[in-house]
């Protein structure tokens, strides 16, 4: 076929260098993330350090039978569920009605100071933060207890001893978090809303008010769509290293997660495969769920990750 | 126009009030915790300090300071955010600039990237993992702190999408010359990228800086916890049997003005850094959440 000067194959189209490129991340992921998931068997086995992977007995389904079939057990994945799900809610409409106040901010200098002093919490780690909050509400003297008790003139709270104001103190304290730095997103999607349309609204004469729904609302849809999808991913996830931070024996009924059980029962008390049972059923949940807010975010908002 | 009617300017008034006093809410606490920790140790204890320190004082900070293990763990995150920082930015910037290019190109992309996507939907959690660096004789090695995180897909994805945005004009340029990938990548995409992966690095050192589990899980001997583990254990679950202590020690660890001293310096570096990276990170995320 082409017979004229024969196709010199260059460099540039040769993928060796490409294919090395990618190596050394294959390599780490394979080894850090593959070859645990092939661990993920001894869910299905009575694993024992002494016997080794293979010498340990299988059991079947036994675990997951156990995982359902305890009160306890069945406890862990409610809360879960319980401060998941409303740290979900609290955490897209705190960040959403922020960024639609924020958005009516006209002076620049003064926006910019407020976003910076927001998005900082994000930043710090929930040890900081646990050993912040912990000196905040401990039950004497704590700061927030003094002003309750000085102003209000009630009981002092027992907030991380108590279930109840525990998952209250878990949702608020994430919430306090996150919010600034979720507001991101939802600015940056306000930006992009084409400023003719406000004018043409003003001519029509809509108030503020009026153009916040008729126009600011329905251009926030997509995004807020894909927010609260993408966060559908996360019903399991409690937060581990808030929980963990800010918990103790007092309040496990109320706040355990199932990150944290697992950890207390697999790595301190080598229940190694009920605890990586748990995270089993946990991991595939957490899969379906993530894949279908995919397909449901690119579906109706046309999102995709790359 | 709507900005000269009354209520709107009635609101506007409100909206200022309700920014700052949100803005307070977010700095109020980090403030207490700064002036408990330079206010004497009577005062703090008998809750007199509020968002000023009340008989001022370094001392809290000279014994923090003074704490041999206290240093220690700051060494050992230093080496592990510097070396963490510079082997994962390596890995990330290489597999980003080849997922970078199209699949016309690149064939084998597709299944590349979708192995390293896999490993963001579905993991074997934490006991597999346990395990594995077991078995891998990594316990107590600074790799355990390094390896296991260095490949971060979502820091790739996001490289990648900049990577995109880089003129292919440039590229061809440089292939023109007799540029290789390897060349075009440093001579070429490095340079014109630097704010994203300015923002990835920082977010990066950031990650190390905060990150403590790892340190609890795979640190059996404690001389080896970084400093955000050393801060866990003696802060948050007040647990000295993990860190060695001499008994004189003790009371000086657990005292509130001196646990204030090491949140604030466990925070120190995160805020001074950060104002500097926040001019950039907008933009990266913005540019890897939001497609049209």
């Amino acid at each position: 076929m082409n017979a004229g000067k024969p196709r010199k194959k260059s460099k540039w189209k040769s993928t060796i260098s490409l294919d090395l490129m990618v190596l050394p991340a294959l390599i780490l992921t394979l080894i850090f993330a593959y070859i645990p998931m092939t661990g993920l068997a001894i869910a299905f086995k009575n694993y024992k350090p002494g016997l080794g992977f293979s010498g340990s007995k299988w059991v079947g389904l036994e675990h997951f039978e156990y995982l359902f079939s305890i009160p306890e057990n069945v406890q862990i994945i409610w809360n879960t569920l319980i401060i998941a799900g409303l740290k979900m809610i609290a955490g897209l409409i705190v960040p959403f009605l922020f960024a639609l106040l924020l958005n009516e901010i006209r002076k620049m200098a003064f926006k910019k100071t407020v976003q910076t002093i927001v998005y900082m919490p994000h930043f710090l780690s929930w040890v900081i933060l646990g050993g912040i909050l912990s000196d905040l509400l401990a039950r004497d003297g704590g700061l927030i207890n003094q002003v309750l008790v000085s102003v209000f003139g009630i009981q002092p709270i027992f907030f991380l001893g108590d279930g109840n104001w525990f998952r209250f103190v878990v949702v608020v304290s994430d919430v306090w978090k996150e919010f600034g730095f979720n507001t991101i997103v939802f600015l940056a999607s306000l930006a992009g809303i084409n400023p003719a349309l406000y004018e043409a609204a003003e001519v029509d004469g809509a108030g503020r008010w009026q153009q916040t729904l008729a126009i600011t609302m329905p251009a926030m849809l997509p995004i807020t769509i894909v927010v609260g999808t993408l966060a559908l991913g996360n019903v399991l996830n409690g937060g581990f290293d808030q929980i963990f931070n800010l918990y103790n024996a007092l309040v496990f009924d109320k706040g355990d997660i199932i990150d944290t059980f697992v950890y207390r029962l697999g790595i301190v008390d080598g229940k190694f495969s009920f605890s990586t049972a748990v995270g089993l059923f946990k991991s595939v949940v957490s899969f379906v769920l993530i894949v279908s807010a995919y397909r449901i975010s690119y579906k109706y908002a046309n999102y995709r990750i790359f | 126009m709507y900005h000269k009617t009354k209520s709107y300017r009635i609101f506007t008034v409100f909206n200022y009030i309700f920014m700052i006093a949100i803005s307070a809410l977010c700095v109020i606490p980090l403030i207490h915790v700064l002036a408990v920790s330079f206010s004497g140790k009577s005062a703090a204890n008998a809750n007199l300090v509020g968002l000023w320190p009340v008989d001022f004082t370094l001392d809290a900070y000279t014994k923090t300071v003074a704490n041999e293990n206290f240093i220690r763990s700051i060494w050992v995150t230093l080496q592990r955010t510097v070396l963490g920082t510079a082997f994962s930015m390596g890995v990330v910037i290489l597999a980003a600039y080849a997922l970078s290019k199209e699949n016309a190109r690149f064939r084998r992309r597709n299944l590349y990237i979708w192995l390293l996507v896999f490993t963001m939907l579905f993991s074997g959690g934490l006991v597999p993992m346990y395990i594995l660096i077991q078995k891998l004789h990594l316990m107590n090695s600074i790799w355990v702190l390094i390896l296991p995180g260095a490949v971060s897909v979502w820091n790739i994805i996001l490289l990648l999408n900049f990577f995109r945005a880089v003129p292919k004009e440039m590229e061809e340029a440089a292939f023109i010359d007799g540029a290789g990938h390897f060349r075009t990548l440093f001579s070429v995409y490095l340079p014109v990228s630097m704010p994203a992966i300015a923002t990835l690095s920082l977010f990066t050192i950031v990650g190390h800086w905060n990150s403590w589990f790892d340190g609890l899980l795979y640190m059996t001997d404690h001389r080896n916890y970084p400093l955000a583990t050393f801060l866990q254990s003696v802060i948050v679950q007040q647990d000295f049997s993990k860190v060695t202590v001499r008994p004189e020690d003790l009371e000086n660890i657990s005292q509130r003005t001196v646990k204030a001293a090491q949140i604030f310096i466990g925070m120190a570096p995160i805020l001074i850094v950060y104002p500097f990276l926040q001019r950039f990170f907008v933009k990266g995320i913005v540019l890897g959440a939001v497609k049209e």
